[in-house]
């Protein structure tokens, strides 16, 4: 979210709490990780000019009037990519009328566009910035139908303009919540999903014709479902148990052009062979392991990890949680390399499971989550093992523009390091 | 999402107009005659007792590994002997050890010990996986206070959540609690985390009981929704210390000798005057954590621990000179607007303050982790100037948890004579890599990482995909 800000003089006041432009900058002395499942170089440079990394390894040459940046030793990394969140979204979940994530009370649901309802301003984007978020996916999650909707991708610079890319995936739940949803069964669920998808090709024949009596999607939900059918839109589908997921991939024999993304797969583990001959990426909630309901029976930490082995592309996402949290997600897994009959992820993988990977399963691997060559400037340095729970982000660039840390849980804390009350209240201390 | 932090659409759904009467007895039943007078007087007050039996154990002792005792203690390669079921040496040699000839001897080079970890706030058994309605047994939310209900009369026994705690959180007890819908939700009951037949085949001996509280946008939000009272936090305060006034007079009553019938409610609530249970009073905010505070002091009764307590940095000085624990989350924040001012920087300011700090989990995911949520706490607080050593934050998930429910002569920490509750890590715990490798409830080895027998499988999971499977 680069912004070439043209500021008048009127808006001096403004432009001193918006981020700086992009500068071209090095930061040397890195331990770096590229992001791309490689592991961290021990003394690297990440060179980020016009607002793109131009390059990272053990040996960048930085060219001369480039800002430079030593980190000490300090780990440099990518900007987190995370999958499946509310961030834009929501201010507080439970105060219905700030949260914009659901809306089963609509006439419409593929038709839905998330991205008119994003606020770049939110407080989550601003905390999960600071957490090292650098890009999101947004999905709406619910609808009075199965469909939630269309998804964005976003970053989360300080800045006016969040969407990266509008409709960038349409979201279905085809699992326990979508056949509810559907009249009450997932015979209900396939029914709808097929009747959707006909419509749209229906549609996509005759684009401005008269529609036959019999059909049950607006126009705007079923013109909304055409890319999906075309397979111009990736489709996203919540499911969780082995049977649905192999349900999900059959899909594929009635419409061919179906681009599919598993999410969440609790038994993702025991269809592997399947998911990875389709070819069918993941984005997994990560350490799902209790049997919370009978559609993830079989959910085990090792989840991620076997499938990882089993040739399944597979990335971290839904997790549901802060999106802050995902470097605790892949920590964990690194964590299960050292217990005996657990499947876990090398620490590259681990961390790719929350950079390129999602960037590659949202198919945008070319443009965001790793910091190979042409890749947008979004570098976070920590002050200790990113994955580490101990750890936390100490600076952050978008698009190579430093952004502010400060936010509204930073205030109050540096408010009440001292809770003691002084001369005035701490209504003063600002 | 949340259970306790955030009520589901269909416990809210659950809540129908109850009575709001105190006592589970119909006045009408009332007899004035001696046998009642007595029953009332002398009443059994364990009718569900314990039958938890430690499991046979055998001498253990683990040498070189580096051992926090949950009291701020560290040892580096150091020794713990575990013998008849409890602890019987912590040190830094085997020189002042009086070991068994047939002890088993395990190499913890590289390890760590700390004491069994303990959740003060959980709804294992209480809200079960699987989390169907049919089993969904954690708040009886018909009316503002039920002080009558007991969490143990809902305890399912077989919730796999157990087994998942004890491997991969290393939870040898834990409190479970009922729902926060309600002002007083029932009673909680600290149970040993091992499998049993029956919920009194896990109920941790001579535990004290607690009373859960809880304050703000719960109990207005439920009732309110309902055109009752209360629909206000002011609401709140009222039917508490309406509440309050009736444990009070029952109280005087009883002293008289006057009781004339039993009354489950008022029994609890005398109980919690008596000072013999705990109070476990969810609440969010600090402006009514200090309400509370006096409310406890306008009654006679002492808050153990304010639970969730996202604004208790805001008041560290209060609550230490209350002695009240806070028990929290790391960084849980914003999904709720009491929870509007949740920072991770908590637990680190509290501290500062020389206030108690608990981390819990109030989560089936989230209690099996609380160590690496006490070090992500700890991390917050060291960005911020604040050094916590390792020792001190292995406190918040051991010793001060088990003080705040009032077992802490019993187990929490490490010491000669306390309960062999202890659990070997693979490294140190303040570490996301880190898992238990073995963990010992009353000297009894019922986890073991390389031992894939070791590993409890709960009925509900035998002949389903995840029996037996690495979690």
């Amino acid at each position: 979210m680069k912004r070439l800000l043209a500021l008048s003089a009127a808006l001096g006041a403004l432009a001193a709490a918006a981020p700086a432009m992009a500068q071209d900058i090095a930061i040397t002395h890195a331990r770096l990780v590229i992001g791309d499942g490689s592991e961290p170089i021990a003394d690297g440079t990440v060179l980020v000019q016009g607002g793109k990394v131009v390059a990272a390894g053990p040996a960048v040459a930085v060219p001369a009037g480039v800002r430079t940046i030593d980190a000490e030793g300090k780990w440099v990394t990518p900007g987190l990519v995370v999958a499946i969140t509310d961030l834009g979204l929501v201010d507080v979940g439970a105060v219905d009328e700030s949260n914009d994530s659901d809306a089963d009370k609509s006439p419409f649901s593929a038709a839905l566009d998330v991205s008119a309802a994003i606020n770049p301003n939110d407080l989550p984007i601003q905390v999960s910035r600071a957490g090292g978020v650098t890009r999101a996916a947004v999905a709406p999650i619910a609808t009075g139908s199965i469909f939630g909707g269309q998804g964005a991708v976003i970053d989360l610079g300080a800045d006016s303009s969040a969407v990266m890319k509008p409709r960038a995936f349409q979201y279905v739940d085809l699992g326990e919540t979508g056949a509810r949803r559907a009249g009450g069964s997932r015979a209900a669920t396939y029914a709808m999903l097929r009747n959707a998808l006909a419509e749209a090709r229906e549609l996509s024949l005759s684009p401005t014709g008269v529609r036959r009596d019999d059909t049950l999607l607006t126009r705007a939900d079923a013109a909304a479902l055409i890319p999906v059918v075309t397979g111009q839109q990736p489709l996203y589908v919540r499911v969780e148990r082995a049977a649905d997921i192999r349900m999900v991939l059959s899909l594929k024999k009635e419409f061919p052009a179906l681009k599919l993304v598993i999410v969440g797969a609790a038994e993702g583990w025991m269809v592997a062979p399947e998911l990875a001959q389709a070819g069918v990426p993941v984005l997994a909630t990560p350490l799902t392991d209790l049997p919370n309901s009978f559609e993830q029976l079989g959910a085990t930490q090792s989840n991620v990890g076997r499938m990882r082995a089993g040739g399944v592309k597979v990335a971290l996402g839904a997790f549901g949680d802060q999106p802050r949290y995902a470097p605790q997600y892949a920590g964990n897994l690194v964590a299960l390399t050292r217990v005996p009959g657990a499947t876990g992820l090398t620490w590259g993988q681990a961390f790719a499971a929350i950079s390129s990977g999602p960037a590659e399963v949202m198919g945008m691997g070319d443009r965001i989550g790793s910091l190979r060559p042409g890749r947008v400037g979004d570098v976070v340095i920590w002050d200790g093992d990113p994955l580490e729970v101990t750890s936390g982000p100490v600076r952050v660039f978008i698009d190579g523009v430093e952004q502010p840390m400060s936010n509204h849980q930073t205030k109050l804390r540096d408010r009440y390091l001292n809770p003691a009350e002084g001369d005035l209240p701490k209504a003063y201390e600002w | 999402m949340r259970k306790g932090a955030f009520l589901s659409v269909a416990a809210l759904a659950l809540v129908l107009g109850g009575t709001g009467v105190l006592s589970a007895k119909d006045k009408d039943d009332k007899k004035e005659d001696g046998a009642a007078v007595k029953a009332a007087r002398d009443f059994n007050t364990n009718p569900y007792p314990s039958t938890y039996k430690p499991y046979p154990g055998r001498s253990t002792l683990i040498v070189g590994a580096t051992i926090f005792d949950g009291r701020g203690g560290r040892i580096e390669r150091g020794v713990v002997l575990l013998q008849g079921g409890k602890i019987a040496g912590v040190g830094g040699s085997l020189a002042d050890m009086d070991v068994p000839a047939d002890a088993v001897r395990i190499d913890g080079t590289g390890k760590f010990i700390t004491p069994g970890v303990i959740d003060v706030h959980s709804h294992l058994g209480v809200y079960p996986s699987p989390g169907v309605e049919a089993n969904s047994d954690g708040n009886e939310a018909t009316a503002p206070t039920t002080p009558n209900v007991w969490a143990e009369h809902s305890i399912w026994p077989q919730d796999p959540g157990f087994s998942r705690a004890l491997a991969n959180g290393g939870v040898t007890s834990l409190e479970v609690l009922p729902g926060s819908a309600n002002l007083m939700g029932g009673r909680s009951v600290v149970v040993k985390n091992v499998y049993a037949r029956t919920v009194q085949g896990m109920k941790f001996p001579d535990a004290p009981y607690g009373l859960k509280m809880a304050c703000g946008e719960n109990p207005k939000r439920v009732y309110g929704g309902k055109g009752r009272t209360p629909s206000t936090r002011m609401g709140n305060f009222a039917v508490n210390r309406e509440t309050w006034i009736k444990a009070q007079e029952y109280r005087a009553k009883r002293a008289a000798g006057k009781l004339e019938a039993r009354d489950l409610a008022l029994e609890t609530l005398a109980g919690v005057l008596d000072g013999k249970i705990l109070v476990q009073n969810h609440c969010y905010r600090a402006d009514e954590m200090a309400l509370v505070l006096d409310m406890a002091k306008e009654f006679g009764y002492h808050v153990s621990a304010f639970h969730h307590a996202v604004e208790a940095y805001k008041i560290g000085d209060l609550l230490k000179q209350a002695d009240t624990c806070s028990a929290i989350w790391s960084d849980w924040w914003g999904f709720k607007m009491e929870a509007y001012d949740a920072i991770p920087e908590n637990a680190g300011i509290l501290w500062k303050a020389g206030a108690c700090v608990v981390i819990h989990s109030d989560d089936e995911n989230g209690i099996q982790r609380l160590n690496q949520e006490a070090a992500k706490a700890q991390g917050d607080a060291r960005r911020i100037g604040i050094n916590i050593p390792d020792a001190d934050v292995v406190g918040w998930f051991t010793y001060n948890a088990a003080k705040a429910i009032g077992v802490d002569k019993m187990t929490g920490s490490l010491a000669p004579g306390l309960m062999g509750d202890v659990v070997l890590w693979n490294g140190n715990p303040l570490s996301v890599y880190s898992r238990p490798e073995k963990v010992w409830i009353d000297g009894a080895l019922l986890f073991d990482s390389s031992n894939r027998k070791l590993r409890p499988v709960s009925d509900f999971e035998l002949g389903q995909p995840g029996e037996g499977d690495v979690k």
